[in-house]
């Protein structure tokens, strides 16, 4: 039967299965995504904050299960995840404010 | 609220919960997703690979529960330990226990609670074990008891004069998230006490006087990579409370007595089995501590694992009790496994001496 929901939590588990559908695209993002978020100049943990920040301002509710899990076994505190939203949501509302210039140009150009 | 808490100040046991028995745990563990086959249980999965029936390779731990009293009620605990358990090991199976120390082909032993130093005679036994030789003499202690009353502020001398190695639980780096699991003040008593340890050498960089600390997750989710967890845990430690310690084990909570209590009552049960049979590692069942220990029980029973022993499921063999000891016998055994058996073997695994696979 059809999920009553658009987002049903059950279907973070089934996330594997696009590959059946495409295997080989599949399986080349997924290795992508394995490789992203291993150690590198980052450690595993920078990067799980910051993929919480993107989880945030994507609205990705799937992401957001699973990088606060993430993130909670790596042993970051709810401040410092709260504080990474905050990033995600200063750079999202700085985003449409800086386009307010773009608007007083228009403004400055078109009155006299 | 306050009743809440107070509910939370007491064990299962006393609060005469129906998880406060055994069999009510096992059953819980047996029915539901597993009974149905939405998940698998533990012993199909583990004769995908072989590995059906689990066997003992060779005996390396003895790991002894002197009395489940405790002066913290941790509300993951699986022993469901607290000041209102009454179960505390006698001085004569402790006799019982030095005759096999004294003969035994393992070369660690491991004192485990409650808080093992609340056992009246702790100190005897200590005295007497650390007679024996052992190579690795480890006594688990929650580092609070060492401030708790006047007659344990002696303890890490205590600890230094018989060569223990100290392992103890610290679940976080921060205030709340220790509170939180395991009661209002701990934290900041906790760290007095390891700097305390670390007055008398234990866990200094180069000491021998060694102290690890375990950390295990504050909630329903798994522990994170280890070697990274320690080293958050040793900067953080040592920049805002000058502690060292050695190692840092990561152990995964299982799903027994109080934490499977949680696990039910916040609705996260069928959820956090799923992780651990999603996290499932066939690498860890090499290495699982069960394959190495043997446990045995205030009252002088014999069990897999200590987790075993808060089910009440014996090891399987006509040798049960201490005081019929017989390694060989014993070896040659099949260990009892359940649902449970699937926080030893999720990711890098976990036994009391943290991960045991990459």
């Amino acid at each position: 039967m059809a999920s009553h929901n658009y987002y049903d939590p059950a279907d973070l588990k089934k996330f594997g299965n696009i590959t059946e559908w495409s295997k080989e695209l599949g399986d080349k993002f997924f290795d992508y995504y394995g490789k992203v978020f291993e150690e590198g100049a980052l450690t595993a943990r920078e990067k799980a904050l910051i993929a919480l920040a993107v989880a945030h301002t994507e609205q990705c509710p799937y992401c957001i299960d699973a990088y606060t899990k993430d993130t909670l076994q790596r042993g970051v505190t709810k401040e410092q995840m709260m504080e990474a939203i905050h990033v995600g949501a200063a750079i999202k509302s700085g985003a449409t404010l800086v386009h307010g210039v773009m608007m007083m140009n228009k403004v400055n150009k078109l009155e006299m | 609220m306050l009743k809440e808490k107070n509910k939370k100040q007491q064990s299962l046991h006393k609060r005469h919960s129906e998880l406060a028995v055994a069999n009510k745990q096992l059953e819980k563990l047996s029915n539901g997703i597993f009974a149905s086959g939405e998940l698998p249980t533990f012993s199909e999965k583990i004769k995908e690979t072989d590995q059906f029936p689990l066997r003992p390779n060779k005996l390396e731990i003895l790991q002894i529960n002197v009395g489940y009293m405790c002066n913290q009620v941790c509300e993951h605990c699986h022993v469901d330990a607290g000041p209102d358990r009454k179960e505390i090991m006698t001085r004569e199976t402790m006799m019982q226990c030095l005759e096999v120390i004294k003969t035994t082909g393992a070369h660690t032993l491991d004192l485990t609670g409650g808080a093992p130093e609340m056992n009246p005679d702790f100190r005897w036994f200590v005295d007497e074990a650390s007679k024996a030789g052992i190579k690795d003499f480890i006594v688990r202690s929650n580092l609070t008891i060492i401030r708790a009353n006047k007659k344990y502020y002696d303890l890490p001398d205590f600890f230094k004069s018989h060569n223990v190695h100290v392992v103890s639980s610290m679940p976080h780096w921060t205030r709340g998230k220790t509170d939180k699991q395991r009661g209002e003040g701990v934290f900041d008593l906790s760290i007095k006490a390891l700097q305390e340890l670390n007055a008398v050498g234990y866990g200094m960089p180069d000491s021998d006087l060694r102290l690890d600390l375990v950390y295990n997750p504050s909630g329903a989710f798994l522990p994170g990579n280890q070697a990274s967890l320690e080293k958050e845990f040793k900067h953080a430690l040592l920049e805002d409370f000058g502690i060292h310690f050695h190692n840092l084990f990561a152990i995964t909570n299982l799903p027994v007595s109080r934490f499977l209590d949680y696990l039910i009552a916040s609705e996260n049960y069928e959820d956090y089995m799923y992780s651990l049979v999603e996290a499932y590692n066939p690498a860890a069942v090499k290495n699982v501590m069960c394959r190495n220990t043997i446990s045995i029980s205030w009252d002088g029973y014999l069990y897999d694992c200590d987790f075993n022993q808060m089910l009440e499921l014996k090891v399987a063999s006509k040798i049960q009790h201490i005081s019929e000891y017989n390694e060989a016998v014993l070896n040659d055994r099949k260990i009892i496994i359940s649902q449970h058996c699937y926080g030893c073997t999720a990711g890098a695994g976990s036994s009391c001496q943290g991960a045991v696979a990459e």
